[in-house]
């Protein structure tokens, strides 16, 4: 099979390693490179079998309408909300995803981010930088260990980072469509529920049409003046004008997130509150787990063109 | 292993107390100032900042107690000066601002706030070790600049899986292995002997260890045995990729050698909340961002900064009534 005449459409740049690795066996078209897309992608249409897509552009309607060659999107994440997965299945075109390698990060930046927003470890660095120590000690913060925990999405991730969190002593509740009898977790059958027995919510779903917003002002002030949301999900699971205003008028004790509802805009509100914490979606940013993630997109789109099963298809 | 917290009793019926005379040595807690007031008669060292020998000519043979804290302890010049002093009940767990040869000698009781503080102080490294693998601090600062605009912020590195060394597997060590290990690091320590009832792998020689390890954590006691532990040697062979968290004491570090080390590239990172000069550190190490630098905070939270002044004072009350002592350290 002469590969190199297989066409890939790469939507973003997303890591230089994958481009690569792509570029050693396809013939590799990036699409962010080109000023008139659409003609770009009707010059083309007949070449591209495969698309490579992100959490921030991947397959959606238009773009798998104008690929009638397309065969398979491979995306660079574990989520799949900027796929059509309906479209996709009414054409026959394969989708896979990016699972399990990127499970310890995402739960490790969970972690990560309960710690510096309890104990204001960023605030207290910047502290230290600024000269401010030798003028005064820094003020006291909140305690981890503990601490009641509440998972929104108990899947792959949801179970990594109530792992960890057992380790502190945290009890933890949870939160899912449907309660899991093996779990010895604590099950709340509504978000509301979940948020008034928890001191640290950490939404980890996956978005959906019912997960959209699935943090509202009733969730957030159920939480309340003490409480801290963790968002490691997606922007759009909470609704972010009334995040900020919680969390300005101070109704939301503190929150740590990875992600925005429109990326890389951030609400500059946020920036000059000491008890939360904006990370530029990098749950899955390691060197490691990124060359893992690219080999695993590599070995999709292989397994694809050799006729053979999928490794990791979006169930 | 935790302590439940030691409800604190009114002293009203005690009117006796309220002529001991305890020496509170710095500012450490409003609240123990607070509750030290209602109690006993209490001195502030700090207010009498003229002239320390003047003042202890005047009241030295009336302070009964000394609280200190890891910034100003019981020296043996202070234990020296007061010479019905009786106790000294430290706002810490660590013990290496007191001389204790010297209370020994004298008979003086010593008690610290074991246990209480575990958990804070273990959080706090494993903070350090997942705010340094994961850039955080650095990555808050990027968004919060409006730099994520402009482009993706680079890569860091995985903090799962990497290998724990721990210098010290007492309590605080203890609860830093337990928590390492939900994390699926393999755990190593090094300590002055074997410990019996644990798996995780033993290295006699702290060079060895952190040889061994990707991340290594300092949280042993200080002592003069324990001085610069983690000196050149050790920091070469933590190396390039290597990542030193220092949640003990900054006389763990040959601190000068740290910085060089750091600035030269010879050692991959360092979470520090200890430093040899407190509150002086080291300004080139202000723009690296490969180090995240706490103002010793591993036991400033809230509830346990109250925990550790209820034990200061139930140690206090129980001394003087006669009762056993809940913390001694001897």
């Amino acid at each position: 099979m002469e590969s190199n005449n297989i066409g890939v459409l790469m939507t973003c740049p997303m890591n230089s390693h994958l481009e690569q690795e792509l570029e050693k066996r396809f013939k590799l078209l990036r699409l962010w490179t080109v000023r008139d897309r659409s003609k770009f992608l009707a010059a083309h249409r007949n070449s591209i079998h495969a698309d490579v897509g992100n959490c921030s552009v991947c397959a959606n309607a238009e773009l798998i309408e104008a690929l009638p060659k397309l065969e398979i999107v491979a995306s660079f994440s574990v989520g799949f909300d900027k796929i059509d997965l309906a479209k996709s299945k009414e054409k026959g075109i394969g989708v896979t995803h990016t699972p399990d390698v990127l499970t310890d990060d995402v739960a490790d930046m969970a972690i990560g981010l309960i710690l510096m927003v309890l104990r204001k470890f960023c605030e207290s660095d910047r502290f230290v930088r600024s000269g401010k120590w030798k003028k005064g000690t820094f003020m006291l913060t909140t305690k981890f260990t503990g601490k009641r925990v509440g998972i929104i999405g108990l899947g792959r991730v949801g179970m990594a980072v109530a792992k960890r969190v057992e380790a502190f002593s945290c009890p933890i509740g949870y939160y899912s469509r449907t309660e899991k009898p093996e779990i010895k977790y604590k099950y709340y059958s509504s978000v509301v529920k979940l948020a008034a027995n928890s001191d640290i919510l950490v939404v980890i779903c996956p978005l959906t049409e019912e997960t959209r917003h699935i943090i509202n002002r009733e969730v957030i002030d159920a939480l309340g003046p003490k409480g801290v949301l963790i968002n490691i999900g997606r922007g759009l699971h909470v609704d972010e004008p009334e995040l900020v205003s919680a969390l300005v008028e101070g109704r939301l004790g503190g929150a740590g997130l990875d992600v925005f509802e429109h990326e890389p805009e951030v609400p500059e509100e946020l920036f000059g509150l000491d008890n939360v914490v904006l990370l530029p979606h990098v749950g899955s940013g390691t060197v490691e787990t990124r060359r893992d993630m690219a080999d695993l997109v590599i070995a999709n789109l292989e397994v694809h063109f050799l006729k053979r099963p999928l490794l990791t298809p979006v169930v | 292993m935790s302590t439940q917290s030691v409800s604190v009793q009114s002293s009203n019926t005690n009117t006796i107390m309220n002529n001991i005379s305890v020496l509170m040595t710095c500012p450490m807690s409003e609240y123990l100032e607070q509750e030290l007031e209602t109690r006993f008669n209490v001195i502030k060292l700090w207010n009498h900042s003229s002239s320390k020998s003047d003042f202890f000519k005047n009241n030295s043979n009336f302070i009964k107690a000394v609280v200190g804290n890891t910034e100003l302890g019981a020296d043996a010049e202070m234990i020296d000066s007061l010479p019905n002093l009786e106790i000294v009940s430290s706002y810490s767990v660590g013990l290496d601002k007191i001389d204790l040869d010297k209370c020994k000698e004298k008979g003086i009781k010593v008690t610290n706030t074991p246990d209480v503080l575990t958990d804070d102080v273990a959080d706090l490294a494993i903070g350090l070790a997942l705010a340094v693998s994961r850039k955080i601090p650095v990555s808050d600062q990027f968004v919060r600049n409006g730099n994520w605009i402009r482009g993706d912020f680079g890569l860091a590195t995985k903090f799962s899986g990497k290998s724990v060394g721990i210098v010290g597997l007492g309590r605080i060590g203890s609860a830093i292995a337990k928590r390492a290990e939900a994390f699926n690091c393999p755990i190593s320590y090094h300590s002055r002997s074997k410990k019996p009832n644990t798996n995780y792998k033993y290295y006699s020689n702290i060079v060895d260890l952190a040889a061994n390890c990707q991340i290594l954590i300092v949280a042993c006691a200080l002592t003069e045995e324990t001085r610069h532990i983690v000196n050149r040697k050790v920091i070469d062979a933590l190396g390039p990729k290597g990542i030193l968290i220092n949640i003990g004491r900054g006389a763990h570090v040959d601190e000068p050698e740290l910085v060089s080390a750091l600035l030269e590239g010879r050692l991959g990172g360092a979470g520090l909340d200890v430093y040899e000069n407190e509150p002086e550190l080291p300004e080139e190490l202000f723009a690296l961002e490969n180090v995240v630098l706490v103002p010793h905070v591993g036991s400033d939270t809230e509830e346990t900064s109250k925990a550790m002044a209820d034990l200061v004072i139930s140690n206090l009350e129980a001394y003087f009534k006669g009762e056993l002592l809940l913390t001694p350290v001897m």
